[in-house]
């Protein structure tokens, strides 16, 4: 549970360099005065609009997605707490549930990462999984228009490109520390497989790979509400609903992704 | 004047983006779905692993639809070409 707390620490803007999500600032503006004729429909929705904390000068939160994502991490370590504080032989409700919840997360480690290596990672992909999935369902589920914020609103943590960058380099760290942990420098090999002609592509597979987990989380999230957004604009009345069943049967697929492909990542550099 | 090309020209781009996007990846879903079909037709004990597999194939297409859609939003909202 200590990763998830260092995971929401270490969200705040480092990756201010991010063109997407300090130039997607201007959405509303974008739509209001240069295509002025359109904007009854899509003037509501503002993609990317942040309310910024300013701690120092340089440092800058997204304040309703640091707020959301402390929300998140608390409400799943106090469930997994109170559901393992005290363990009886014959489970209780809450200590069934958490069950449930650890045989899944130990499955996908497992089934990716074999018998005698799943137990050191399991802790890093349930991390991601339950963390991933503990935003996703905080967006969809937890009704935030009811609260306004000056600038921005509060939605999923994972609705941020910073969340989501943050999560894909913590699984390339965690994949590099695998490789050097296990293989030590013999870890280096692994560049010139299958042939030495292969080493850029292989180097540029280890961008690749942080990058298509990012934007893959990003922008299931952001299509999903973006879906449930204009569609409530159009008919704001039990319509949206099965759709948003979807987003939410989506958004649990997307975090058994992430957590599957963040074990694949790790499997594959041990082997 | 620049400015407004560029605007039409980055809507029509976040069109075309996310069309072609969503053709490949819904041709690939549906011989996804369809062999997968076939196979619990077949082997109808086999279900679960099947839909397993199946939801994890699918959800890595749909991800190549959403490469397009992220172009074709950073094009409508975010858009590095207009200068805002």
């Amino acid at each position: 549970m200590f990763i998830l707390l260092q995971l929401s620490f270490l969200e705040f803007r480092i990756l201010e360099n991010f063109k997407i999500s300090k130039s997607i600032l201007n959405t509303a503006n974008f739509l209001t005065y240069k295509v002025n004729m359109y904007t009854f429909l899509l003037s509501k929705i503002e993609v990317g609009s942040h309310l910024y904390v300013n701690l120092t000068e340089n440092l800058h939160f997204h304040g309703e997605t640091v707020f959301v994502s402390f929300l998140v991490v608390t409400a799943v370590s106090l469930f997994l707490l109170a559901g393992t504080n005290d363990l009886q032989k014959i489970p209780g409700n809450l200590q069934n549930l958490v069950e449930v919840v650890f045989e899944l997360v130990k499955s996908i480690a497992f089934t990716q990462l074999g018998p005698s290596y799943y137990a050191q990672f399991l802790p890093f992909t349930a991390t991601i999984f339950l963390f991933v999935l503990g935003s996703n369902w905080a967006g969809a589920l937890i009704p935030w228009k009811l609260l306004e914020l000056s600038e921005g609103e509060l939605s999923a943590p994972t609705n941020d490109v910073n969340t989501t960058a943050m999560l894909a380099l913590l699984t390339s760290f965690a994949y590099f520390f695998a490789g050097f942990k296990i293989k030590g420098i013999g870890y280096f090999a692994r560049y010139i497989k299958p042939a030495v002609f292969f080493l850029p592509i292989n180097i540029v597979e280890d961008f690749a790979k942080p990058l298509s987990l990012n934007f893959r989380l990003f922008g299931n999230v952001v299509a999903d509400e973006l879906t449930v957004a204009v569609i409530c604009s159009l008919v704001p009345f039990i319509v949206p609903v099965p759709i948003m069943m979807l987003g939410l049967f989506a958004s649990s697929i997307q975090a058994l992704i992430f957590s599957t492909l963040a074990a694949n990542y790790i499997a594959e550099v041990i082997e | 004047m620049v400015d407004s090309i560029v605007s039409a020209a980055s809507v029509v781009a976040a069109a075309i983006a996310v069309g072609f996007a969503g053709l490949g990846p819904g041709i690939g879903q549906g011989n996804a779905a369809g062999q997968a079909v076939e196979g619990i037709a077949r082997q109808p004990e086999a279900e679960g692993k099947i839909r397993g597999t199946l939801l994890l194939s699918l959800a890595f297409m749909e991800s190549l639809t959403i490469y397009g859609l992220v172009v074709a939003l950073s094009l409508l909202f975010a858009n590095p070409f207009t200068g805002g």
